[in-house]
């Protein structure tokens, strides 16, 4: 019970501390900026700690962070075999693959009216659709391997790729198009060297929604059949087994997963969009 | 009208007839080792060496049986008409003539689409509707006070890079375990997978007067709740709409995965049961149903948008 206390006596000394942090002019300092998010994801944490073992709340319910950790760091080569299987194999092999035949059909549909006026609703409508039920599907054409998952992953980012980009297309003035034409320059010059790099923010936005998408897709595609490892198996075989320190654990590797695609794609276009008013500081 | 209604139309048109043309390759394989069975001339030698051969050559040399590949009774690819006549069977079929149907029985059958779209949808609404009460009042938060929005931005944005429908099995079989059972554990999903998407538009919104209107609140003396009551709220409505769309269609994926580790009735138990027992045109009829829902969903959104907007004189 003591132990609950604390909790609660963290909890409220975290949220006072934070509260002073960013009164006035202070949340302005950089390292405060930094230093208020950690503080509540830590205090998060340490009440979820202290409160599983107050409460003595067993593992098969909730398993306390440390637990966690433990169970992340002894089974370090069987989760690395998981993200191989998941994320490198799955995941990564159809994000490509996808993003690839939608910017192609994108500049094929930008340049024909008609295909634009006629799949992108179909496109659109498509992006709302649970398309993570033809997981079953599929994995039944492409067998228990990775290629189901990539399937699958092809097929989910797809369609808000080719939203996303066919926007980002179109997204030139008047005024700019005319400013090539006077330069002469025909529909491939126009596009390289206006549209596309115009279309580049509407590309990324897109390539972060489906690294999303591509995670979830690989991941729950193994619950309809898998090898023997992969982070959706995992989920589902130590679930079996109410094991629930590895299936947090499996989790985790997801989040690192996804949190690290998310940043890379964020570092590349920082780096790729520099000129536009979202990225300048 | 005419501009749209058209390409749409072809494009519907080239995919189903695209579907029609894959069906065949798809399934010759199957057909012809009924063919065989049956004891029809096959070429292509024994089925194991027709297992090294392409299926298109399989086609082209057995023109006579490659139809078979359209009304074959478990396809590897069924042909549109059979997925829709299951649609039917399962739907209509089931309900109007069906010995347990509706019109027997007076409830739906638990053999029928339209009881299992039920349970999904009644898991999706409820929990559509907590995410994004929640969400509303997270983001009223955040807005408010500093604190809140330095400490759980960066985590609401985190958050969404993350795979969260995994968390799906594990929660269904906690709370399992805890005695929760029946609507509730999938309501939770789906809440938690509408939350996000609501929490970030939504702060969007409510950030999206400028300082000049800002002041001129300022001016009239106008109080944080009248504010935000009179210009924040007003304000955030074409966002809030936009997220929630958004989130109407991630509540359904979260119930949907919600529903395959607990094999209670609806749509995701039935593409997993299909898939179990290789009964494709039961996961194609689950799965158009699913979309059926997810279209509908966003249309009623999409139609509340307008409504919303134009009782609030924008004009649409």
């Amino acid at each position: 019970m003591t132990l609950v206390l604390l909790a609660v006596l963290l909890w409220i000394g975290a949220w006072a501390l934070n509260g002073w942090l960013t009164r006035g002019t202070r949340h302005r300092v950089r390292a405060v900026r930094m230093a208020v998010p950690l503080i509540f994801g830590v205090t998060v944490l340490l009440v979820w700690e202290l409160v599983v073992r107050g409460l003595g709340v067993p593992t098969a319910i909730l398993p306390a962070p440390s637990r966690i950790g433990a169970t992340f760091g002894a089974n370090l080569p069987l989760l690395w075999g998981d993200f191989v299987q998941t994320i490198l194999k799955g995941a990564l092999s159809g994000l490509a693959i996808g993003v690839a035949a939608a910017l192609v059909t994108a500049v094929l549909v930008d340049r024909f009216d008609v295909l634009r006026r006629g799949l992108l609703p179909v496109g659109s409508f498509m992006a709302a659709l649970p398309i993570v039920g033809t997981a079953p599907i599929l994995v039944m054409w492409f067998g228990f391997g990775w290629e189901s998952k990539a399937a699958v992953v092809v097929l989910m980012v797809f369609f808000p790729m080719l939203v996303n980009t066919v926007a980002g297309l179109q997204d030139t003035t008047g005024m700019q198009r005319d400013l090539m034409r006077t330069y002469g320059a025909g529909y491939w010059p126009t596009l390289v060297k206006l549209r596309i790099p115009a279309a580049l923010p509407f590309v990324f936005n897109g390539l972060k929604i489906a690294s999303t998408l591509a995670m979830i897709g690989a991941i729950v595609a193994e619950f309809f059949g898998s090898p023997t490892q992969g982070i959706g198996f995992r989920i589902s075989a130590s679930n079996g087994q109410l094991a629930l320190d590895m299936v947090w654990a499996a989790i985790l590797v997801g989040a690192l997963a996804g949190s690290a695609v998310y940043g890379i794609i964020s570092l590349v276009e920082r780096w790729v969009t520099f000129w536009h008013p979202s990225q300048r500081t | 009208m005419r501009r749209t209604v058209l390409p749409v139309l072809a494009v519907v048109l080239a995919i189903l007839a695209l579907w029609y043309v894959a069906a065949i390759p798809m399934n010759i394989r199957e057909v012809l080792t009924e063919a065989e069975r049956a004891g029809a001339e096959v070429w292509g030698g024994t089925a194991p060496e027709r297992q090294d051969r392409s299926a298109w050559a399989l086609v082209v040399r057995n023109p006579d049986l490659a139809p078979a590949g359209w009304s074959q009774e478990r396809p590897r690819l069924p042909a549109p008409h059979q997925v829709v006549r299951e649609l039917y069977a399962s739907t209509i079929g089931e309900e109007v003539f069906g010995r347990r149907g509706f019109v027997q029985t007076g409830e739906f059958s638990n053999r029928s689409l339209i009881y299992h779209a039920g349970v999904t949808l009644g898991a999706t609404l409820v929990g559509f509707l907590i995410g994004a009460a929640a969400g509303v009042l997270l983001a009223v938060g955040i807005v408010h006070n500093r604190a809140m929005d330095m400490s759980v931005m960066p985590w609401a944005v985190i958050s969404q890079t993350i795979p969260i429908v995994a968390l799906a099995p594990m929660i269904i079989v906690v709370l399992n375990s805890m005695g929760v059972q029946g609507l509730l554990p999938k309501a939770i999903i789906s809440a938690y997978l509408s939350f996000f998407p609501v929490v970030v538009g939504m702060v969007k919104g409510l950030r999206a007067p400028d300082q000049m209107q800002l002041d001129l609140m300022h001016t009239w003396s106008a109080s944080g709740g009248e504010t935000l009551r009179k210009l924040r709220l007003p304000a955030s409505v074409p966002y809030l709409f936009a997220s929630l769309k958004i989130a109407i269609a991630a509540s359904l994926v979260g119930t949907i995965v919600g529903e395959l580790p607990v094999q209670r009735g609806g749509l995701g138990a039935r593409m997993l049961a299909g898939s179990y027992y290789g009964q494709t045109a039961q996961i194609w009829a689950a799965l158009f149903m699913a979309a059926i829902l997810a279209a509908l969903l966003v249309w009623l959104m999409g139609w509340l948008e307008r409504r919303t907007l134009r009782a609030m004189g924008v004009p649409a």
